[in-house]
C-alpha cells in the first residue's frame, strides 16, 4: 500500500501531520490511556480518593449476569439495526434509481431524517408510541392491537431499533443511490427489460456490483448501532423493561453517569474498546482489498 | 460573559452591568426548566435586587441526573458552582464526597446570615440531615405522594367518587368496582419505586434498609424484601394482571393517561398540582396516600422526593457569605409560602406554611394542604426519616426492572424482591469501596 | 457547482406503463412512512398543548403556526433558539472544516512521503478510529478544562475533531490519484505544497463536499458532550436545548413548543444535506471508483 512516487523530505511531511498527531494525542490518546488506567480502581465520583482494586472491575463485571446478557442484547439490537436500516434503503435506492422524473423529489424528502440527531428521534419516536397517549399507539389500540412498549420487551426493542433505523435508512439511502448511479448504463439497461426480469437481473448483476458498498455499509451500521443510539435508548426505554434494551454503551453511559460508578464505567470502556478493535481490522482488512479491485 | 442578543432582551430586573461587576458573584446551577425554570429565575432575580453585594447567576443544567453530572465533572475540573441543586437519591453521593461540599449548616454559621435549624420541618429537612442533627444541605424542592381521584371517572363506572380511599384495602374494592363499570384504566402511578416500595416501607414504618435506611452508616442493606413491601407488591400484580393497574412507565408517564382524563386513580407526587390543573378536563380531587390497615404502625409519615441545595467546596471565604445570604432569602417565609403555593412543593419552614393557611390558599385550593398534613402528622422514626443508600439513582434502574417483572407477571413479588436486593446490595458494596 | 450528474445516462431505463406507476407508488409510500413523524412532528409545532395531549392528537397543522414558533424562536430555555442555532453551527462548521483539514494534511503526507515514524503515526492515527467520544467522555473533559476551555467554541469542537475516519478516506481516495500525475508534477519541478493545492485538492473537491455534509451533522448532532461542557448558557447548541426543554420531576412538557424547537433545529442540516446531495452523491460515487 505505497505510492511508487513519492516526494523527498521529512520535514515537511512531519508539519502535515502534525496538527492531527497533535489533536489525537492530547484528546484521544491521553484520555483513552486514562480510562484504561482508571479501569484498575474504584474511585469515588468527585475524584477525591480511589481504590487500587486490581482487575477487580472487570471481574465485578463478567461475573455479571446482566453485563453478560447485554452481550446477546446488544447483538440482537446491532443485527436488526442493521436489517432495518439497510434493506429499506436500499429498496428505496432501486426504485429511486429506475425513475428520472420525480426522483429528486422523492431523494429530497427521504433524506431528511438523516438530517435529526438521535436524541431527537428519540423523542419523536416515543411522543409518537407512548403508550395510549401517542398517536400510532392510540390508533394501534383502536384496532384492538394494545400497544405497551413499557411492559412488553419485544415491543420495546422493536420501538428503538426502529427508532435506531429510521435516520439510518436516510443515510445508507444515499450510498445505495449514489453506488446505483455508477453502475455501468448497459448492465442497468440490460436489467430493465421487464419487472419480472428485472429483480432477477437485480440478484444476479446489480447487487454484487453493490457489494464494495454494502459491506462498508454494513461495518459503518454496525459501529453506528453500537455507539451512537444510546441518545435513543436513554430518551425511549431506559434500558427497560426489566433489561431487554440495554446495550453495552447504554450500560457504559447509565454506570457512569446515572451511577457515577467510574471504575465500573472505565473497564467496560476498555472491553468495548478491545471489542471495536476486532471491528476495526475487519473494516481495515476489507478496505485495503478493495483498493486492489 | 458574552454580549449577545439576550443580554439586550434581559430582563428589567437586572441592575446596571457596571455596578453588578463590583459584586461578588455566586454561581447557581439548577435541573428546573419551563414554568418551574421562570419561577426559580424570578426568585434569583428578586434576591438580587433586593440588596447590592452579591448577584447570584442561575443556569439550567439539564434534568437532574445531568445536573448531578455536570456537577461533578466541574468540581474534578475546578469549575464547580457555588451551589449545586441535587435530586434526593443524589443524597449519600454527596454526603459521602466530604471534601467537594461543605455543610450548609457551616456556610450558615460562618456567614453570619439568620439561620435558626428548627424553623424547618422536621420531615422535610431530615432526609437532608446528619444523625447528630446538622442541616447538611437546604431542601429546596420536596414533594410526597399522594392519590389523586379523577371523580368523573368514578362517576362514569358508577363509584361513588366521594368513597373512603384512605386504605388499600378500600382501594382494591373500588379498583374491582371501576373495573366491574368499565373503566379501562382504574389505577395508574407515577415513580413508582418511590412511591410503592420507599414510601410504602416508610408510611408502614417498616425498613427498606439496614442501618436506619442507610443514615447510620455505609455498611447498609437492602431490606426492601420484607413482608409488608413483598405482600404490597403481591396486590399491585394482582390488579396489573387484572387490568386494575396499568403501568405507564417509570417515570411519570401515567400523568399524561391521568391528565387527559384516562385513568381513574393516580398514585404520584403533590407536586403533580399544577400540571393536572392545568390541563385536567374534569373534576378531581387531591387524597392522602393509602395505607394498608394493620400493617406496621402505618399511617406513620410519608417521605419526600425533590431536590436540595448543596454548597460546594474551593470558592473564596466572601462568595460563601452570599451562598448564605442567598439560602436564608430563600428559607424566608414569604419566598417559601410563595413557592409553596406556586409549585404545590412543601414549604420548607413551619412558619411558611403557617402562613399559607392564613392566606387562605388551602380553603380556596382544596387538597393543596393534603401533603403537608401527610407529612408532619407523626414524628418521623428510623424507617421514616428517608433514605441515604450510595448509588441509589442506579438502584431505582435496578428496582424498576424488577418490578416491571412483576407486573409483566415474569415473577413473583418475592422474586422480583430478592432479585432486587441482591443486585442493590451489590451496588452498595462497590459504593462503601469507593468512599471508603 | 458545475459537477451536476444528471440521469441522462439511464434515460432508457425509464419503461412506461404499469412498472413505472409502481415504482411511483412504491417509492410514495416509501416516502409517506419515512417522513410520517417529521410531518407529525410539524402538526404538534402548529397546535395547542391541549390538542396534543387529549388523544388522538390531529394529523392535519393547526393555527398555532406562529404563536408556538415566536415562542420557541424568543424565549427558548436559558437562551433563545437564535443563540443555540447560532453555537451549533458554529460547532459543525468548525467540526466539518476542522477534520477536512487536518485530514487532508495527514493524509497527503502518509501517501506521498516517506518519513521517520511514518508507520507509528499511521497506527496511532487509525487507532483513534476505534473509541468513540462517549467512552471516553470523562478523562476528556478533565483535558478540555485543563486547557481552560469549557464554555469554548475550542473546547465544543476540537475533542470531537479526534478520530481518523476522514484521514482514511483521504488516505483511500489519494491511493488512487494515477501516480503520472505526481511525476509529471515532479518532472516539473513543482513543489510538493503546489501538487497539493494544484492537484489533490480539486481532485479531491467531491470527495470534500461528501465529508463536509457527513461531518456537519455529525457534529449537529452532537448532545452528551455540549451538555458536559458548556455551563454557561451563551453557549449552549439546539440538540441539548431541545432536550432540556423536557422537565425535571413532575412538570408538564410543552410539546408545541418542544416540536417548534425540534422543526427549528432541523432546518439547517436539511439545508446542508438537501443543496450539497447532488455533490455528495458524486462524492460517494467518485469514492466508489
Amino acid at each position: 500500500m505505497e505510492k511508487r512516487v513519492t516526494f523527498r523530505g521529512w520535514l515537511l511531511p512531519m508539519l502535515l501531520i502534525a496538527p492531527q498527531v497533535v489533536i489525537s494525542a492530547v484528546f484521544f490518546f491521553y484520555p483513552a490511556g486514562q480510562a484504561i488506567w482508571q479501569s484498575l480502581f474504584i474511585p469515588d465520583p468527585f475524584g477525591l480518593s480511589s481504590q487500587y482494586v486490581g482487575l477487580g472491575n472487570f471481574e465485578y463485571l463478567l461475573g455479571d449476569r446482566f453485563y453478560r446478557a447485554s452481550f446477546v442484547t446488544t447483538a440482537v439490537f446491532s443485527i436488526l439495526v442493521t436489517l432495518c436500516s439497510m434493506i429499506p434503503a436500499l429498496f428505496l435506492a432501486v426504485m429511486a434509481d429506475r425513475l428520472i422524473k420525480g426522483s429528486g423529489v422523492y431523494r429530497t424528502m427521504l433524506i431528511w431524517p438523516y438530517a435529526v440527531a438521535p436524541a431527537i428521534a428519540g423523542v419523536l419516536w416515543l411522543f409518537m408510541f407512548n403508550t395510549r397517549v401517542g398517536v400510532v399507539s392510540w390508533y394501534l389500540g383502536t384496532l384492538g392491537y394494545d400497544w405497551n412498549h413499557v411492559l412488553n420487551g419485544g415491543e420495546a426493542m422493536g420501538l428503538v431499533v426502529v427508532a435506531s433505523s429510521w435516520g439510518r435508512i436516510s443515510y445508507n439511502f444515499l450510498f445505495f443511490f449514489a453506488a446505483l448511479q455508477a453502475v455501468p448504463r448497459s448492465v442497468i439497461e440490460a436489467a430493465a427489460i421487464d419487472g419480472a426480469r428485472f429483480w432477477r437481473r437485480f440478484w444476479t448483476i446489480v447487487l454484487p456490483l453493490l457489494s464494495p458498498t454494502t459491506f462498508f455499509l454494513l461495518v459503518v451500521n454496525v459501529v453506528y448501532a453500537f455507539f451512537e443510539t444510546f441518545g435513543v435508548i436513554h430518551t425511549i426505554t431506559s434500558g427497560g423493561p426489566q433489561q431487554s434494551t440495554t446495550i453495552l454503551v447504554y450500560k457504559v453511559f447509565s454506570d457512569g453517569f446515572v451511577g457515577q460508578d467510574l471504575g465500573s464505567s472505565s473497564a467496560q470502556s476498555v472491553i468495548l474498546l478491545f471489542v471495536v478493535g476486532v471491528l476495526t481490522i475487519v473494516q481495515f482488512k476489507f478496505v485495503e482489498k478493495r483498493v486492489h479491485y | 460573559m458574552k454580549k449577545s442578543i439576550f443580554g439586550a432582551l434581559a430582563v428589567s430586573t437586572m441592575l446596571s452591568p457596571v455596578a453588578a461587576m463590583a459584586e461578588t458573584e455566586v454561581q447557581f446551577w439548577h435541573a428546573f426548566t419551563g414554568r418551574l425554570g421562570e419561577l426559580v429565575k424570578a426568585q434569583v432575580e428578586d434576591f438580587n435586587a433586593s440588596q447590592s453585594e452579591y448577584t447570584v447567576v442561575e443556569s439550567h443544567k439539564g434534568n437532574y441526573s445531568e445536573t448531578l453530572n455536570a456537577g461533578i465533572a466541574a468540581f474534578r475540573a475546578g469549575e464547580q458552582p457555588h451551589i449545586l441543586m441535587v435530586f434526593e437519591v443524589g443524597t449519600a453521593t454527596m454526603m459521602a464526597a466530604a471534601g467537594a461540599v461543605r455543610p450548609v449548616f457551616e456556610v450558615m454559621a460562618q456567614s453570619g446570615a439568620t439561620f435558626d435549624p428548627d424553623a424547618y420541618i422536621g420531615s422535610v429537612k431530615g432526609y437532608y440531615t446528619s444523625t447528630n442533627g446538622d442541616m447538611l444541605s437546604l431542601p429546596f424542592n420536596s414533594s410526597t405522594p399522594v392519590l389523586w381521584v379523577n371523580r368523573d371517572a368514578m362517576a362514569a363506572a358508577g363509584v361513588d367518587p366521594d368513597t373512603d380511599l384512605s386504605t388499600w384495602q378500600n382501594v382494591g374494592a373500588a379498583l374491582d368496582a371501576l373495573k366491574a363499570g368499565g373503566e379501562e384504566c382504574p389505577l395508574v402511578t407515577a415513580w413508582q419505586s418511590w412511591i410503592h416500595l420507599e414510601n410504602l416501607s416508610a408510611y408502614h414504618d417498616v425498613p427498606f434498609a439496614s442501618k436506619d435506611n442507610g443514615f447510620a452508616g455505609l455498611d447498609t442493606e437492602m431490606m426492601l424484601n420484607g413482608e409488608a413491601q413483598v405482600a404490597h407488591l403481591a396486590a399491585m400484580g394482582q390488579w396489573a394482571k387484572d387490568g386494575k393497574f396499568i403501568y405507564t412507565g417509570r417515570r411519570n408517564e401515567g400523568g399524561a393517561n391521568f391528565r387527559a382524563g384516562d385513568c381513574a386513580l393516580f398514585t404520584e407526587s403533590s407536586a403533580g398540582y399544577a400540571g393536572i390543573k392545568s390541563e385536567a378536563k374534569f373534576d378531581f380531587d387531591v387524597r392522602p396516600l393509602p395505607y394498608w390497615e394493620g400493617v406496621g404502625n402505618s399511617p406513620q409519615n410519608t417521605i419526600i422526593g425533590g431536590a436540595s441545595l448543596w454548597v460546594m467546596e474551593g470558592h473564596e471565604e466572601a462568595e460563601y457569605k452570599g451562598v448564605g445570604e442567598f439560602l436564608s432569602f430563600l428559607s424566608s417565609s414569604d419566598v417559601q409560602a410563595q413557592w409553596h403555593q406556586d409549585t404545590g412543593y412543601l414549604p420548607i419552614t413551619t412558619a411558611a406554611g403557617e402562613a399559607t393557611r392564613a392566606s387562605g390558599f388551602y380553603d380556596a385550593n382544596p387538597g393543596t394542604d393534603v401533603a403537608v398534613i401527610q407529612m408532619t402528622t407523626n414524628e418521623p422514626t428510623a424507617n421514616s426519616k428517608g433514605l441515604r443508600l450510595g448509588s441509589f439513582d442506579q438502584i431505582r434502574g435496578i428496582i424498576d426492572e424488577e418490578l416491571e417483572g412483576i407486573w409483566s407477571g415474569d415473577k413473583t413479588a418475592q422474586e422480583a424482591m430478592d432479585s432486587a436486593k441482591e443486585r442493590g446490595d451489590a451496588l452498595l458494596r462497590r459504593f462503601e469501596a469507593a468512599n471508603r | 457547482m458545475a459537477f451536476f450528474k444528471t440521469g441522462d445516462t439511464h434515460g432508457m431505463v425509464e419503461k412506461r406503463g404499469a412498472g413505472l406507476w409502481l415504482t411511483h407508488v412504491v417509492m410514495i409510500l416509501g416516502v409517506l412512512v419515512i417522513f410520517f413523524p417529521i410531518w407529525l412532528a410539524f402538526v404538534a409545532s402548529t397546535v395547542t398543548q391541549p390538542e396534543i395531549v387529549r388523544p388522538p392528537m390531529p394529523l392535519w397543522p393547526g393555527d398555532q403556526f406562529l404563536e408556538n414558533y415566536s415562542k420557541a424562536l424568543f424565549s427558548g430555555v436559558n437562551v433563545p433558539v437564535t443563540t443555540m442555532l447560532f453555537n451549533s453551527l458554529v460547532m459543525a462548521i468548525g467540526i466539518a472544516v476542522g477534520k477536512i483539514v487536518i485530514s487532508l494534511l495527514s493524509a497527503f503526507a502518509i501517501v506521498y512521503f516517506r518519513f521517520p515514524g511514518k508507520i507509528l503515526f499511521f497506527w496511532m492515527i487509525f487507532l483513534t478510529l476505534m473509541l468513540p467520544v462517549e467512552v471516553r467522555i470523562v478523562p476528556t473533559y478533565e483535558v478540555v478544562a485543563g486547557f481552560g476551555m469549557l464554555n469554548s467554541y475550542g473546547g465544543l469542537i476540537m475533542p470531537l475533531i479526534a478520530s481518523a475516519t476522514a484521514t482514511f478516506l483521504f488516505r483511500q481516495f489519494f491511493l488512487t490519484i494515477p501516480d503520472e500525475l505526481a511525476e509529471a508534477a515532479r518532472v516539473d519541478g513543482a513543489s510538493p505544497m503546489q501538487f497539493f493545492w494544484d492537484i489533490v485538492v480539486p481532485m479531491s473537491r467531491t470527495n470534500v463536499a461528501a465529508l463536509f455534509v457527513i461531518l456537519f451533522i455529525y457534529g449537529w448532532n452532537q448532545y452528551l458532550w455540549p451538555l458536559l461542557i458548556t455551563t454557561d448558557p451563551e453557549m449552549n447548541t439546539i440538540v441539548m436545548g431541545i432536550r432540556q426543554m423536557f422537565p425535571s420531576g413532575d412538570d408538564v412538557a410543552e410539546w408545541p413548543v418542544i416540536m417548534a424547537t425540534s422543526i427549528l433545529a432541523m432546518i439547517p442540516p436539511v439545508i446542508v444535506v438537501v443543496s450539497m446531495q447532488r455533490l455528495f452523491i458524486r462524492g460517494l460515487v467518485d469514492s466508489e471508483k
